[in-house]
């Protein structure tokens, strides 16, 4: 069991796949050494029925000990089989594009403007339903401030001027003859998790709570090799960065990181990008902010001191307690929750379950993640799914034996240069929270949250949303 | 820094230099298929104002001026006298209370912005809201001169063009800090 002061002294060893092995076979020594001395189960690694990961990494735990008895706890046998009768008949014509099935039809976006009124619009992907680390395209969250624009690829144009010695025009067609760059990375506008400055926790999924996130695969033209072409002063230290929606959304994006590890993406998931997502293409600053990655991009000017543009002198700087404001706030810092189970799921019965959710940084690799179910009084290490990618969703997991009592599931995630996700009183004591609720988890009080989040589960498997 | 400034050195070089030169280039050859096109035919995208005024166009206007544009093209979304609250997500464009009253105190022009040249850049590259670059540079003066003396950033007859606007002086310019300078 490692309480908070093993926790950081471990905090460094689990940055990869070997070390995590490594971990695992120290953990198993330990475990078998001291095997003897422990009730009820060896193999319990935190409190509240936290098991051991290595029983997901097949590392030879006492699985049956750990994870309950082969049989279901009701005892229920299974009825006889037979054949049903989409075995009996001919199937649907396959469609050229293929979409998910009707029975899933509710795994879909939460809409901040369903009606379509004359004014701005979300769509939160539904984490609470989803896995693995790809955000499906069709679910990958949007936000547009003046309506998704109807882009026709072939008259689309990017130009690169300013302070360079050539200004250049692109088109979709000459970028997609570049080598092209593909890469994981999240996307997260910095409003997202913002239900949380709310003084009291909303009773909402963790889609509507951190659905301002999606994690895709990106493929397209280093912006590097653009700038270099175009010849950029040296002199320049900043790009305006501007979209061909109506009204021309610009941000101003530091030249270093578009040495770093920016791009001009054009396909996302393998696919061009989906319409709300940017098509025809859009910058990509992996782990900064979603509104600093310019969607239907069209133009990039280098100039020596930043635009201050209305995006990144009002919604996108922030109030701190005391009244002292943030400006470029780029970076999207450490954040994990847990999606399964989470608001919205119950629990059925006691028994085994699989605590499931990602993790991701702005800042780099994910190094660690911890969970709790008692409330944050003891920590287990989550399993990391490999690869565990640069500035990109981590799936951890962490076996769960559920005794039927009140619990309280938490996630803490670390990032490989050591920043830590904060406690929630941790992080309302450097930020702030709100005077009163919030009316609606629609609201954006504040911006660039990114504490644990805490999932209460009473005596009947009911999920509640609590600040613990 | 100092890998852009060769690099830049070697692409100025190799503008007159011979392709061959170009394998030696560091970062290797590169396609070079951007259309080269010149400032003058990028100038009717070109609509990003600086803080220091650098790319404001030509023109004025006056807050006189500027009132009878709002109640033409603004009012309806912004209402009376820019308190806001006629359309959904149409913001005030007057007041504002004090940043010390809490972290969701709404950021306005006159309790936010450092600089007054966002404003002159927002209205002519987003509004009106259904008709995004339809105002003339003259009007998009007026208008940022109307909403400058709505806020008594500015005088009631005080002319705004190129000059004068960059040298409003915004109250919470030196309010600011970085949280990650060396990311700049």
């Amino acid at each position: 069991m490692l309480d908070n002061t093993g926790a950081k002294a471990q905090h460094m060893t689990c940055m990869d796949g070997t070390r995590i092995w490594r971990l695992s076979v120290r953990e198993e020594i330990m475990s078998t050494t001291h095997r003897r001395g422990r009730a009820p189960s060896p193999d319990l690694v935190a409190g509240n029925g936290l098991i051991n990961r290595r029983a997901l990494l097949g590392k030879g735990i006492a699985v049956a000990g750990a994870m309950g008895t082969a049989g279901t706890i009701t005892g229920a046998a299974a009825e006889p089989l037979k054949d049903e009768q989409w075995s009996l008949e001919f199937g649907s014509i396959m469609p050229p594009v293929q979409t998910a099935s009707k029975y899933e039809k509710d795994v879909a976006r939460t809409l901040s403007n369903p009606q379509g009124e004359f004014r701005n619009s979300h769509a939160r992907t539904p984490h609470q339903m989803l896995s693995g680390t790809i955000t499906p395209s069709s679910l990958h969250f949007s936000i547009n401030h003046a309506g998704v624009p109807d882009i026709d690829p072939a008259k689309h144009k990017l130009v690169i001027h300013g302070m360079v010695r050539q200004p250049l025009e692109f088109t979709l067609e000459s970028l997609s003859r570049y080598p092209l760059v593909t890469r994981m990375a999240f996307v997260e506008c910095a409003g997202n998790s913002a239900p949380m400055f709310s003084n009291q926790p909303l009773q909402v999924t963790a889609g509507a709570i951190h659905g301002l996130v999606s994690n895709s695969e990106w493929a397209g033209v280093k912006l590097s090799t653009l700038l270099d072409e175009a010849g950029i002063d040296p002199h320049a230290k900043w790009l305006i960065a501007e979209g061909t929606d109506a009204h021309f959304l610009a941000r101003s994006i530091p030249v270093k990181k578009a040495y770093d590890d920016a791009m001009v993406a054009i396909y996302q998931n393998g696919e061009r990008l989906m319409p709300g997502n940017g098509y025809p293409m859009r910058l990509l600053v992996p782990g900064y902010q979603g509104n600093m990655n310019v969607k239907f991009l069209r133009r990039l000017k280098a100039i020596e001191q930043p635009a201050y543009t209305f995006f990144e002198s009002k919604t996108y700087s922030q109030i701190l307690p005391g009244g002292k404001t943030w400006r470029f706030h780029f970076l999207m810092e450490v954040k994990s929750f847990i999606t399964h189970p989470s608001f919205g799921h119950s629990l059925k019965e006691p028994g085994y379950y699989t605590i499931s959710g990602v993790a991701y940084s702005g800042t780099g690799r994910i190094a660690k993640v911890l969970v709790s179910a008692d409330g944050g009084k003891s920590w287990g290490e989550a399993a990391l799914q490999e690869p565990v990618l640069d500035k990109a969703f981590t799936r951890f997991q962490m076996p769960w034996r559920w005794d039927g009592q009140p619990a309280i599931l938490q996630s803490r995630a670390w990032d490989e240069a050591g920043n830590v996700q904060p406690l929630r009183v941790e992080f309302v004591a450097a930020r702030g929270e709100t005077k009163q609720p919030l009316a609606t988890p629609l609201a954006f009080p504040n911006q660039h949250y990114n504490s644990i989040t805490s999932w209460a589960i009473d005596s009947k498997g009911e999920i509640k949303h609590v600040y613990a | 820094m100092s890998m852009r400034n060769s690099l830049f050195a070697l692409a100025t070089v190799l503008v007159f230099g011979a392709g061959a030169a170009f394998a030696q280039s560091p970062g290797g050859q590169t396609p070079k298929l951007g259309k080269p096109i010149s400032e003058a035919d990028i100038k009717a995208w070109d609509i990003s104002v600086l803080p220091d005024g650098t790319n404001l166009p030509p023109g004025n206007g006056t807050s006189a001026q500027g009132a009878k544009i709002y109640t033409e093209k603004c009012v309806a979304c912004h209402a009376e006298g820019g308190k806001g609250g006629g359309a959904p997500g149409a913001g005030p464009l007057v007041g504002g209370a004090p940043l010390t009253n809490g972290i969701e105190t709404v950021k306005t022009i006159a309790n936010y912005y450092p600089y007054a040249t966002t404003i002159f850049d927002y209205i002519r590259r987003a509004m009106p809201y259904n008709a995004p670059r339809t105002l003339a540079d003259n009007e998009v003066y007026a208008l940022t001169a109307y909403i400058l003396a709505l806020n008594k950033l500015i005088g009631e007859n005080d002319v705004i063009d190129a000059k004068t606007l960059p040298q409003v002086k915004m109250p919470n310019r030196d309010n600011f800090i970085l949280p990650y300078p060396d990311r700049i």
